[in-house]
């Protein structure tokens, strides 16, 4: 029965991927299409950041590619909840107990922050990047990382973990969209400073203020529930071993990407380094998150013996 | 007023560097000091002076590592150790930068609290001439028939109804919202402060000791009966409360995995018996569910097996009769144990055990465990005679047996075997010393003890924290003025707003107040 479902849930992946990989084709046609148009048909490219557009209006703007890829990235987004699930009542608790299941779920979160901004403001632009960034994390982490169902050991048994971990992976869905409109930003003012005419693919993105300032308000979402995810840990850690912070591994690696993330909000006040400076450090950030989980996880020996490899 | 900003904040304008004198200079270190750019260099500083730790072992959180280290590689180590590698978040580098970092965070939020002070007391600032420059701006023209005294007594109330402290000015009104913005952000800063200090100041009443504790025991907390413990400097014994701790049950639930043939373990449940000076009552304790008694914590840390083993002499006197603590060695729990009988024998006799609660034998012959649960308990011991070194002064490990000064006579190369009991059954010791029984199977567990009274502070300075981050973000510092104008065609109210930081509801607010203006003017028309 377990493995079963298991089965199930492995098949479900698999299929989900094949939509993401859908998702992702349609998305970087739509931005090819995009550019092609004519001037006076694009979208609104320079909005200003204070001007919300409403759905109706995005979603008339839409190209059709656009549509249809949002389309793919919803039915991806059920076919990879529906693995999810089944992952979970294979296990009989909540699917996020390991690395693989940490990553079904993370990039599950990813997909469903990505959908759910699409009613806030018109980040369809990002679908290629983020379609392809959960693609790409599907298939590294199931290859890599796939481990059957297990039970979970004593000291992983506690809600505190359930709070943790998926608060973690919600803080990374956050973190990965910043990090996506970082780099967007940062192509997009290289261009601006070479002075060079504007590549098809980035004609009918928003100007690199408007990039940045969205960023932030991502980032800043990601380092409030990391904030949640770095007292979460410790209060567990508490419980479990007796102490909340014991600069275990784990816990140098939280502390870190809090502290880079803290440093991304004070660079972005700090005059000369708004911009480009303050869009790098984002990535950092974000690519020390995934340091943590890739190689930290697997590589570095500490008390949270979670990977489960 | 707006809130303080040190002088390279993106919002400030580049100043000049005046020319300095002694003083001046003074001032200048200190304003570099607490300036944004110095505060965002310390950060990434401190996130890069962070990482050694979790390369190398530390000897806070993994002393075994760090001696391993030292012997894979002495000269390494000596390096590494040189520069406090293996103390990182206690050496003088990663202290002088957080402690920099604090300075720097003291230095900018007391003059930002002072100048907040006085901003909470001072009215929104005068309407800008032309309103029209601002990002939101909006142009509506009214009916003529009302004065502009009302208009703007009117548009004052809205804004006072929707959150703005208000001061007119002229035709105009000036309201500003968002001063929790200010307030949150110092004191998330002086949360950061509190936690600083907590652990500081509050670490020095800690203390933590470890103690085993087998089946039918009692532990009784008080120094002496700890195994070992450790204390901060100002812990004093009449901390500890007076309490008592007996085992009565210990069951650890295994699940037998059949692709990977392991034990996977499910549950550790400790039944304990609490006596406090209020009463008795019993508790569970398990893995992640400390006990909280007299004021301290109770963790649960490990457990195994404490096989009750008696020695007699050739007369058939006990000579010794315990429950010796086996330590695990591996996940099925082969264990390792000593017995150490100094007198009663006609000679000092130590026996190394090996347990194994299933035991099978392998192709060559040895003893291997392959579950956790006393399926088959089997112990064996390579016994020793002569000089123990118990009686030079020198304080001998429990669990190690010196075995430099003495001779085996069971087991190893010695001409008999190692001694193979089953629980219940008795052998001879060789050279007619006597015998060993192997009578029961009690469990232990291992708990640790303490108390950490810097726990609370820093909850609450968390939360703090917590809550100051979340209303400091998304709240937005905002102005709006409202000004009614009178020109020739008719009566005009022009609305504006300016706001500190991001906000991308600004143009929202500014319609908003608006329309609460002229649907204010609609019904007092329609009255
Ligand atoms: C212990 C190190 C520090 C940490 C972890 C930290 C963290 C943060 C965070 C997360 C924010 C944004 C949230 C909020 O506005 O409440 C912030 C804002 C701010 N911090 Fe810090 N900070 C630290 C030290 C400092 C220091 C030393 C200064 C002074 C130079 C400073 C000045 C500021 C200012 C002025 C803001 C407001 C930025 C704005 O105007 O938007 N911080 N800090």
């Amino acid at each position: 029965m377990i493995e079963m479902l298991a089965t199930y849930s492995l098949i479900g992946v698999y299929s989900a991927m094949a939509v993401y990989t859908l998702a992702f084709l349609f998305y970087s046609v739509d931005l090819s299409t995009r550019a092609a148009r004519p001037a006076g048909q694009q979208s609104a490219s320079s909005q200003n950041a204070g001007d919300t557009l409403t759905p109706e209006k995005t979603s008339m703007r839409a190209t059709f590619y656009q549509r249809v890829a949002t389309a793919m990235m919803m039915i991806a987004w059920l076919v990879h909840l529906a693995a999810t699930i089944l992952r979970g009542l294979a296990g009989g608790r909540v699917p996020w107990a390991n690395m693989f299941e940490f990553g079904l779920t993370a990039t599950l979160l990813i997909s469903a922050v990505f959908l759910g901004s699409l009613l806030w403001r018109d980040l369809a632009y990002l679908g290629a990047f983020v379609s392809g960034f959960v693609l790409l994390a599907l298939g590294i982490v199931t290859v890599n990382y796939y481990v059957d169902v297990v039970p979970l050991p004593p000291a992983l048994q506690s809600y505190w973990l359930v709070i943790h971990v998926f608060v973690a992976s919600l803080a990374t869905a956050f973190f990965a969209l910043g990090s996506g409109l970082s780099i967007y930003q940062l192509i997009r003012s290289r261009v601006d400073r070479s002075g060079g005419s504007l590549p098809r693919l980035m004609a009918s993105l928003p100007d690199a203020a408007t990039l940045e300032s969205l960023a932030y308000r991502l980032y800043v979402i990601g380092f409030v529930l990391w904030t949640f995810t770095l007292i979460a840990g410790a209060v567990w850690a508490e419980r479990a071993w007796g102490r909340y912070w014991g600069w275990d591994v784990k816990e140098v690696w939280t502390f870190i990407i809090w502290v880079i993330f803290a440093g991304y909000i004070h660079a972005r006040a700090t005059r000369g380094w708004r911009g480009d400076r303050a869009a790098w450090l984002g990535l950092i950030g974000f690519g020390a998150l995934i340091f943590n989980y890739a190689i930290v996880n697997v590589f570095f020996t500490g008390l949270h013996s979670y990977s489960g490899l | 007023m707006d809130p303080l900003r040190p002088s390279d904040h993106a919002s400030q304008a580049p100043t000049q560097n005046p020319s300095l004198g002694a003083s001046g200079w003074l001032r200048f270190i200190w304003r570099q000091l607490t300036s944004m750019k110095t505060a965002l260099v310390l950060l990434l500083l401190l996130a890069l002076a962070a990482i050694p730790g979790s390369l190398v072992p530390q000897r806070s959180s993994d002393p075994n590592g760090v001696v391993r280290y030292r012997q894979d590689d002495p000269e390494l180590y000596e390096l590494l150790d040189s520069l406090q590698l293996f103390d990182t978040y206690t050496s003088v580098w990663f202290s002088a930068i957080y402690l920099l970092l604090f300075i720097s965070l003291v230095g900018c939020i007391l003059p930002r609290t002072n100048h907040h002070l006085k901003a909470l007391k001072s009215p929104p600032p005068a309407t800008p001439k032309n309103l029209y420059r601002l990002e939101s701006h909006r142009l509506e023209s009214l009916g003529a028939s009302e004065a502009q005294e009302d208009v703007i007594a009117r548009a004052e109330r809205v804004l006072q109804g929707v959150g703005y402290r208000t001061r007119r000015y002229g035709a105009s009104v000036a309201g500003e919202t968002g001063y929790l913005r200010e307030t949150a952000n110092l004191v998330f800063h002086f949360a950061l402060v509190g936690i600083l200090l907590s652990l500081a100041i509050v670490t020095g009443f800690k203390y933590s000791g470890q103690r085993i504790l087998i089946e039918g025991t009692t532990f009784t907390n008080d120094l002496a009966s700890y195994d070992s413990f450790t204390q901060g400097p100002w812990f004093s014994p009449r901390a500890l409360t007076p309490f008592a701790l007996t085992l009565d049950d210990f069951t650890p639930t295994y699940r037998f995995n059949e692709t990977s043939g392991a034990a996977e373990p499910l549950d550790f449940a400790a039944t304990i018996t609490v006596t406090e000076e209020g009463g008795q009552g019993e508790e569970v304790l398990r893995v992640n569910q400390p006990l909280a008694v007299g004021g301290a914590s109770v963790y649960l840390l490990g457990n195994g097996f404490a096989p009750q083993v008696t020695i007699r002499n050739p007369e058939g006197q006990v000579v010794f009769s315990q429950a010796v603590v086996f330590l695990p060695q591996d996940q099925n729990l082969t264990s390792l144990g000593v017995v150490k009988v100094p007198d009663g024998l006609a000679q000092q006799v130590g026996m190394m055990g090996f347990f194994y609660p299933s035991a099978v034998t392998l192709e060559s012959g040895a003893l291997a465990s392959v579950y956790p649960e006393p399926d088959l308990p089997i112990v064996t011991f390579n016994v020793f005679t002569g000089d123990l070194g118990l009686d030079e002064g020198i304080p001998r490990n429990v669990y190690s047996l010196e075995t430099d000064d003495m001779v085996q006579i069971a087991g190893g190369d010695s001409e008999n075997s190692a001694l193979v009991l089953g629980l219940g059954q008795e052998l001879d010791l060789p050279d007619g010393l006597g015998t060993v029984a192997f009578e029961a199977l009690p469990r232990y567990i291992s708990v640790d003890i303490h108390r950490d009274p810097t726990q609370l502070p820093v909850a609450i300075f968390s939360a703090l924290i917590v809550l100051g981050l979340m209303v400091s973000l998304f709240v937005v510092r905002r102005r709006v003025w409202v000004r009614v104008n009178d020109s020739g065609s008719g009566t005009a109210l022009e609305v504006a707003a300016l706001s500190r930081n991001d906000d991308p509801a600004q143009g929202k607010a500014v319609d908003d107040i608006l329309q609460r203006i002229l649907k204010a003017e609609e019904n007092r028309l329609s009255s």
